[in-house]
């Protein structure tokens, strides 16, 4: 895409997050795009672009009142919203639409009116040659690829407790987290078994709530009430929607495509980068994310984080909000991924990074099946 | 309650007629010699139409896996869901048998072999022993 040429102009998220059990799903996306079109001073006939995920964009549109003239179901995973604003980017600069509404809305814990679950059935490949050997959920899929990764690196699970450590120093500074007393390693390494070598406190929530976003070219973003945020640049790829047939378990190839993607659209290296979020399902994924991103060398970003190079004080600040370990976690988080890079350089984050200009949000999608990835600034083209 | 069960496809028969008859049959290309699972009738790497099937040796080593703590339809915690990767170079889901489900039993890149496990009259699953136990 064209540096600078599309910026957010608003960005909220539903009004409140955790346990909504009187919201719907559809109700989480139009609670959060209600308060997003707030946000950014506008009503639902302003826009005529939609995109979404979890949730078909016609139910969306018709439920909030939009006709647009773009729409876009992408729907890969949790990363897909930010597969969305590269998407809307794109869009926006070719005149297929100028205002873009995309919304995330799931009752992830409640399950009130909440989709079916999607997931291939008896004779997919996945059916086929996965689902047999006992694989419940993501717990027990998204998890397999690590004990390779840690023999490879010489690594213990106290790697993992570390990232579950320092992210929950993160949310003890914002409110509305889920989970914000502090924790130890020794916390982390006797909670509850969950899938060998994953304990509780290593895996995400499950809660409800929504976020939206909307975007405009760069040149309509000056007038709308908010600090526009500017995309600078943007990646997606895929690589197998099985764990069992990745690549290499050490490393994603869709992290690594897309990342190298978002870099080169960008025009950065990794010293202009001020905040970073890192989808983390899994306590695994910071790890993944920061080596497949480059701001460590393989197997080195454990120790990176023990440095407390991530922690608050530390000089690349990681999942700001507490991530989908402490913050919260509905099943598709990539949508709160990108809400605190935006507060992060809005400078409005409840644990702001003084000074931030370059935020990158890294999404994935599946289990390392997709990855979506945004850099954001806020400085002015 | 039994474990979710394959169907298969016209295009992966050939692997479950393979387990039905205690075999582990994959796919070769006969243009550029890659060896590829999960089954398709051509090949991933360079698009070849021209591919065979072969038995393969049913050995393999422990690759990665984890071990799940809680119930799930066919199976009794705790019990791992391993990958293996096949001496041929694939890697494949499964489930290892015939030894404890403990991180202490379960070293990776252990010695495996095939075993075939019959469900029903159509599926026989490949799953994975210590080998030469």
């Amino acid at each position: 895409m064209k540096r600078k040429s599309v910026a957010v102009v608003g960005a909220a998220e539903t009004t409140d997050l955790g346990v909504i059990p009187n919201l719907s799903q559809i109700q989480l996306h139009a609670d959060a795009a209600l308060n997003t079109l707030a946000d950014a001073g506008l009503k639902p006939t302003d826009i005529d672009g939609i995109a979404t995920a979890g949730e078909s964009p016609a139910n969306v549109a018709h439920y909030l009142g939009i006709t647009p003239t773009w729409v876009d179901g992408t729907t890969v995973g949790g990363c897909s919203f930010m597969i969305h604003v590269r998407h809307a980017a794109a869009a926006i600069n070719e005149g297929l639409c100028k205002t873009v509404l995309i919304t995330h809305g799931e009752s992830g814990r409640s399950r009130v009116g909440a989709s079916m679950r999607r997931g291939g059935g008896a004779s997919s490949l996945q059916g086929q040659f996965e689902s047999p050997y006992g694989i419940m959920g993501p717990p027990t899929v998204f998890t397999i690829p690590v004990l390779r990764y840690l023999k490879t690196y010489g690594l213990t699970e106290e790697a993992l407790a570390t990232v579950a450590v320092i992210q929950r120093e993160w949310a003890g500074k914002n409110p509305r987290a889920s989970f914000r007393d502090p924790i130890t390693i020794a916390d982390v390494l006797n909670s509850r078994m969950i899938a060998y070598p994953f304990r509780l406190l290593m895996c995400c929530l499950v809660t409800d709530g929504g976020g939206a976003l909307i975007l405009t070219s760069a040149d309509r973003a000056r007038d709308f009430p908010r600090k526009p945020v500017y995309v600078l640049g943007t990646g997606e790829s895929v690589e197998t929607p099985m764990v069992s047939q990745m690549e290499d378990f050490t490393t994603s190839r869709a992290f690594r495509v897309a990342g190298q993607k978002a870099f080169d659209e960008a025009g950065i290296t990794h010293a202009d980068v001020d905040h970073l979020m890192i989808y983390d399902a899994f306590a695994h994924l910071p790890l993944y994310g920061l080596e497949d991103l480059g701001f460590c060398k393989p197997g080195e970003a454990a120790a990176f984080i023990a440095a407390r190079n991530t922690a608050p004080g530390g000089k690349l600040p990681l999942n700001t909000n507490g991530g989908g370990l402490s913050y919260m976690h509905s099943g598709m988080y990539g949508m709160y991924a990108m809400q605190e890079s935006i507060r992060q350089l809005r400078g409005i984050a409840p644990a702001q990074v003084l000074g931030a200009k370059i935020s990158i949000a890294l999404g994935v999608g599946g289990m390392f099946a997709a990855s979506g990835i945004i850099v954001f600034s806020n400085q002015a083209p | 309650m039994k474990r979710p069960l394959p169907e298969p496809t016209p295009e992966t028969l050939h692997f479950w007629e393979g387990t039905r008859a205690g075999e582990l049959r994959l796919q070769r290309c006969d243009q550029c010699r890659h060896v590829y699972f999960p089954p398709r009738p051509f090949c991933p790497r360079c698009a070849s139409r021209q591919v065979s099937v072969f038995r393969a040796s049913g050995r393999a080593k422990l690759y990665s896996y984890v071990i799940h703590q809680r119930p799930v339809p066919g199976f009794a915690p705790p019990y791992a869901i391993a990958v293996v990767e096949l001496d041929e170079g694939p890697r494949m889901m499964t489930n290892i048998v015939g030894c404890p489900q403990t991180p202490e039993a379960l070293r990776l890149d252990m010695p495996l072999e095939a075993v075939f496990e019959k469900q029903t009259d159509a599926i026989t699953l490949p799953l994975f022993k210590p080998a030469g136990k």
